[in-house]
């Protein structure tokens, strides 16, 4: 049963994507529930997220296995690379729009609500606004005190720069066929990883402010939390690849899912970058 | 077709161009009652002529084609499929074309945001669904909402002429003076609209915009909230009344007058009956839009008031939720003045099914702003 | 329960009964799912409409309360531009475009049909919204905060979630399509020997994978002001409602693009079989669609001329929305050209397709109306941008979609569609269609302002007419889908070249395409 490889790949047919659709309805309808306040929107939630954890199993297991099969010709590896590129451009476009929408209010519009030199319905307040930033807004109540680029941040930064290096040279290892320096490398990586999660996570617990403390509240978390999520992914794919160098996967010609993951991790390190200088330090 | 509807529509045209504000059939923009919207009118007219122009050449050479370069006519297709030359000639010629367009235009807008050397200035604050306006130069303020009856807009009564455009207490201005807008809201984004100006500015919350305008001649213009708002969006209108100074200027002095009166009567002790009747009106104008005129809200989001807690419950709670808001419910502190909040206090409680017998005086009202 | 067993493709043969739509890997079925998938929510939006012109038939409120009366408004909008116009131009890419490149499928088959079955959840979260507490969204299909922000509808939400998913359906379909169109050409097929669909469908591909995670973030920002306490529209907390104009337009400009390129792309495909000529100007074209797509990327804030921004941005954006007629221009021109000293017959498609160029033009010159900030001034929110955008959407985009459908459907069915009733489905269509939105020119000028359900006495006259142009117009379709299903139950067989004039690769396979087309890719000269 040996693979025509001349022609490019098509799949037999698949229930995956039927069920990646039911792991979304599920997800999705079950966090609008949630949000609601609806009681069972939870156990909706956590279905569709064990589906999708199913799926996404269920799914890569297919592709290594056709994989290591020989099913993917020279041509089939150049349309994962495409198309890793281009999600990868899709991600950056995501951060793109939290970016721009932090650009905009700190040099545009809070100067325009601090120029609103009238008081208008109940925020007579605000005429003592000036646009700084931080800031929690005009209505804040409370002081802001924001985080500091130079502590923890910092040392995150490292981390991840450091990450970078060791997943170089694990790369490295693999394309000279040393699967000590490839296992060496990605295990420091993915501790790297983790190192930062817990970090990042102590640094929301030990935060004088919150998601709701105004402006600056809302564009920090959402900005180092998607990051974060990100980072996530990313920690967990490299364990995935990780798995698979220990069963034997990847040779030093053919390893496009470790270049692939690899591609990621640098991308969520260029994301840290940008939010460490625009977020955390300006 | 469309070009045989122009032409029949053409003497229709010519017979509104002296635009009526009523007039059926009305194909252009309002007839222009400031500078401004003289020059937009005129920008518009000239993109109508220059976009007739190329439209004829284009669509004249496509439906020559059309008849005479058909297999069933005979012809033989050509094979040429390009003209370098020709490429770039039709590139250039809409460029400068453009360019003649966009002279006039960035006159217009630089004219347009200059609200520089104004001879006074009106606080405007849309909310869900009137607008408010207030003379900052003047002390005088006052709310405008819709005056059409909802039984003309369910077509139980005959629809009045200027139905939907008419208001309870107009905008006044003097004519040829530039008059600052000051424009913001109260809740969601709505947008300050009048045609005969060529003004429309949106009203943010949290944010102050501004425009001007100075208006020719006396007269009533009439205009609409131009950003959805909500379920009434489509019935809070703007009048303005331009009137000679002298004119004006007597307004003024009433409205100042009024004012005063109001202030005074809140002073004064109310009979529960009297309250109840005046409470009535401000109900109508001010909460039926949510509540319904019977009372009976639209649940979960507009709750009744027939049997509500808060109607038949303690008056201190009462008031502060009407004076305060909560939620979706508007804050009426700013709008509604004591006589009108005791008022429809006293309706609420004494009316739409409820009868607890209790109220309070505007004075109770203004002591607890 | 899992299906792979990792055997070559061809093993499985062709699969049958509902595992064969479900479980789909072929580009031709997933292209026929998305097809009626999105015919059906054509006519269900196209329904909503016929609500909306019903209450608009005569001033005062004669059916629907103002509150549900925005809920059709806003349905009507997000339906028909995610679910009828944007899944019709992913059928075409997905039947036509390996055809026509000569390529056995899409690059990521699997993926493919995720792509489809995504917009299943998506549809059943928008259509249950109706039924929940608070009604379905009712702040139109931009969903402006703070009005959005403000209702307490969990509606909203199933909304905003909808849109996620349908965003992960085309961020995804879009990799798809540009690692085809990259990577699958068949030998001797350079770039700018692609047919001119093939070109639109990659530059709006890109298109797509640039802005829809823009609109993901916006949605997130929106979803955490309405249930996580974050300020981004909410000045109090230092925030700003135009933040979400900015934000959205910055994906809803690119947007309109993404629904207009692949017509002009269709078109590009459609006049030059019937005049017999090739299409004039192949590389301007090819140049001309790169222009529009990154011109549109710089122009969103033409939808916020009247929010009050700085002089220099009104400039700014002013000028370079203008700036984009010229590569729609030339694109016009081409095609007349096309036409030019052709030998042109007038079947179905070409009637479509000279409509398109006549109709889309009108909605191209209200739309330079537009781009003049001081008369957009006047218009902007009017019915006179309702009728530009339908101009453009419903001439321009779907009507492409129409005449295409009659351009291949023997080439999928095997079938020739019924020519006379094609003829009046045109005719139909485009009177009807003018009859409803022409007048909409001039009530927006009068001074009616959109999203109304009630307007002053002036506008009567115009809005009776557009209602009854609105109801021929929808009834119109039902013949449409007559015959198509028609066509495809029988009729005069079709060749695999039914159109002499036609080129490209989709033409040399037999009609119907066989389940499996260009395993091995052709070479081409």
């Amino acid at each position: 049963m040996s693979p025509n490889t001349n022609n490019y790949y098509v799949p037999s047919p698949s229930l995956w994507p039927l069920i990646a659709s039911i792991a979304l309805f599920l997800m999705a309808g079950g966090f609008a529930m949630q949000m609601n306040d609806i009681a069972s929107g939870n156990f909706v939630l956590i279905a569709g997220v064990l589906v999708f954890f199913y799926l996404l199993y269920g799914w890569f297991r297919d592709v290594v296995k056709e994989s290591l099969s020989g099913f993917y010709n020279k041509q089939v590896d150049v349309s994962f690379r495409w198309s890793m590129g281009w999600f990868i451009f899709s991600e950056v476009m995501f951060f793109a729009g939290f970016f721009g929408a932090l650009f905009y209010i700190r040099n545009i519009s809070l100067n325009w609500i601090s120029q609103s030199t009238l008081a208008w319905p109940g925020y007579s307040s605000w005429t003592e606004f000036t646009s700084t930033w931080p800031t929690n807004g005009p209505a804040a109540t409370q002081a802001l005190e924001a985080m500091s680029p130079w502590g923890l941040p910092a040392i995150n930064t490292l981390i991840l720069l450091v990450s970078g290096a060791t997943l170089t040279y694990a790369h490295w290892g693999l394309m000279k066929n040393n699967r000590k320096q490839l296992t060496v490398g990605l295990i420091l990586t993915i501790a790297l990883g983790a190192i930062f999660l817990y970090l990042q996570a102590h640094e929301y617990a030990e935060a004088a402010f919150t998601m709701d403390s105004g402006i600056y509240g809302s564009t920090f978390y959402l900005l180092t939390g998607f990051h974060g999520l990100h980072v996530t992914m990313g920690t967990i794919m490299l364990a995935i690849v990780l798995f698979r160098v220990l069963k034997g996967h990847f040779d030093s010609h053919n390893h496009f899912a470790f270049e692939a993951v690899a591609w990621y991790w640098h991308f969520v390190d260029v994301v840290w970058l940008f939010l460490f200088i625009f977020v955390y330090w300006l | 077709m469309n070009k045989r509807s122009i032409l029949s529509l053409g003497a229709a045209f010519l017979s509104v161009y002296a635009a009526n504000s009523h007039a059926a059939y009305a194909l252009n923009l309002k007839t222009p009652a400031t500078e401004i919207a003289s020059q937009i009118y005129d920008l518009h007219m000239m993109m109508i002529w220059v976009c007739l122009a190329i439209f004829v050449v284009v669509f004249g050479l496509m439906f020559y084609s059309i008849l005479k370069h058909r297999k069933s006519a005979g012809h033989v297709a050509s094979q040429f499929h390009e003209n370098h030359w020709l490429e770039v000639v039709w590139t250039i010629i809409p460029v400068i074309i453009l360019a003649g367009m966009a002279y006039p235009a960035t006159k217009t807008i630089l004219a347009m945001k200059d609200t520089a050397a104004s001879d006074m200035s009106i606080k405007v604050t849309g909310s869900q669904w009137k607008w408010s306006y207030d003379y900052l130069d003047q002390d005088v303020k006052f709310v405008s909402t819709l005056a059409t009856s909802d039984d003309q807009i369910h077509n139980k009564a005959e629809k009045g002429e200027n139905y939907l455009l008419e208001v309870d207490n107009p905008m006044v201005v003097p004519v040829g003076k530039k008059i600052k807008v000051l424009l913001t809201a109260a809740d969601v984004i709505h947008a300050f609209w009048v045609p005969e100006f060529g003004i429309k500015q949106d009203a943010i919350p949290g944010f102050v915009r501004e425009t001007w305008f100075r208006v020719d001649k006396p007269g009533t213009y009439r205009g609409q909230c131009a950003e959805l708002c909500g379920k009434a969006h489509g019935y809070m209108p703007i009048v303005v009344e331009a009137m000679e100074e002298d004119d004006y200027n007597a307004w003024i002095v009433a409205k100042k007058d009024a004012a005063a009166a109001a202030d005074a009567g809140a002073d004064q002790e109310w009979t529960k009956d009297d309250l109840v009747a005046a409470g009535k009106g401000v109900y109508e104008k001010n909460c039926a839009v949510c509540h319904q005129v019977n009372g009976a809200g639209m649940p979960p989001a507009f709750p009744a008031m027939t049997g509500s807690a808060i109607a038949t419950g303690p008056l201190e709670g009462h008031l502060d939720i009407i004076l305060n808001g909560k939620n979706i419910m508007p804050a009426w502190a700013a709008v509604l003045n004591d006589v009108d909040i005791a008022a429809v206090i006293a309706y609420e409680r004494n009316a739409l099914g409820n009868n607890t017998g209790d109220f309070i005086q505007p004075s109770a009202v203004k002591a607890a702003r | 329960m899992s299906t792979n067993t990792a055997t070559h493709h061809d093993d499985h043969g062709h699969p049958t009964g509902i595992m064969r739509w479900v479980a789909s890997t072929n580009h031709k079925d997933i292209g026929t799912l998305y097809l009626w998938f999105s015919f059906f929510m054509f006519l269900f939006a196209g329904a909503l409409a016929l609500g909306i012109r019903a209450e608009l038939f005569q001033p005062g409120l004669q059916f629907l309360e103002p509150e549900n009366f925005n809920r059709l408004t806003t349905l009507h909008g997000l339906i028909m531009i995610f679910g009828a116009i944007m899944p019709a131009f992913v059928g075409f890419a997905n039947w036509m475009i390996p055809l026509m490149i000569g390529a056995s499928d899409l690059a990521f088959p699997r993926l493919n049909n995720m792509s489809f079955w995504l917009m299943i959840p998506a549809a059943l979260l928008l259509m249950t919204s109706i039924f929940v507490p608070g009604g379905a969204i009712a702040g139109g299909w931009t969903m402006y905060p703070p009005l959005s922000v403000q209702n307490p509808s969990m509606s909203v939400d199933m909304s905003i979630l909808a849109l996620h998913i349908l965003g992960v359906s085309s961020i995804v379909g879009s990799i798809n399509i540009i690692t085809t169109i990259l990577n699958m050409r068949a030998p001797g097929m350079t770039m700018m020997k692609m047919p001119l669909f093939v070109w639109t469908w990659l530059i709006t591909a890109f298109l797509l994978i640039a802005s829809m995670p823009v609109l993901a973030g916006a949605l997130t920002m929106l979803l955490t002001d309405r249930h996580f306490g974050t300020s981004f529209f909410d000045a109090a907390g230092g925030g700003d409602p135009v933040l979400w104009q900015h934000v959205f337009w910055f994906f809803g400009h690119p947007e309109v693009y993404i629904m207009i390129l692949p017509a002009f792309g269709l078109i590009s495909t459609i006049i030059p079989t019937f005049a017999r000529k090739p299409l004039f100007g192949y590389a301007s074209m090819v140049y001309a669609t790169a222009a529009i797509a990154l011109l549109s990327f710089v122009v969103w804030a033409h939808h916020m001329f009247t929010t009050g921004m700085p002089v220099a941005g009104q400039l700014f954006f002013m000028y370079s929305t203008m700036l984009i007629s010229i590569p729609t221009g030339v694109k016009v021109f081409n095609w007349v050209a096309t036409m030019w000293r052709g030998s042109m017959t007038f079947e179905t498609p070409m009637l479509f397709s000279i409509a398109v160029v006549f109709l889309f033009t009108i909605g191209g010159f209200s739309g330079l109306v537009c781009a003049i900030l001081p008369v957009d001034i006047q218009v902007q929110d009017t019915y006179y941008v309702v009728a530009h955008f339908h101009y453009v959407l419903f001439s321009g985009a779907a009507m492409s979609i129409m005449g295409a459908v009659y351009y291949w459907l023997p080439k999928w069915t095997g079938f020739m569609y019924d020519e006379t009733l094609g003829k009046w489905h045109f005719w139909l269509t485009t009177i009807a269609f003018n009859v409803t939105f022409f007048p909409m020119h001039f009530t927006g000028l009068a001074g009616m302002p959109r999203r109304v359900p009630d307007y002053a006495l002036q506008f009567a006259e115009f809005n009776m007419i557009s209602s009854f142009g609105a109801f021929a117009l929808g009834i119109s379709q039902l013949l449409f889908l007559y015959i198509v299903v028609k066509c495809i139950k029988g009729g005069t067989k079709a060749d695999a070249k039914p159109w002499d004039g036609a080129e490209g690769l989709e033409w040399t396979v037999p009609s119907p395409a066989p389940f499996h087309t260009f395993e091995v890719p052709p070479t081409v000269k």
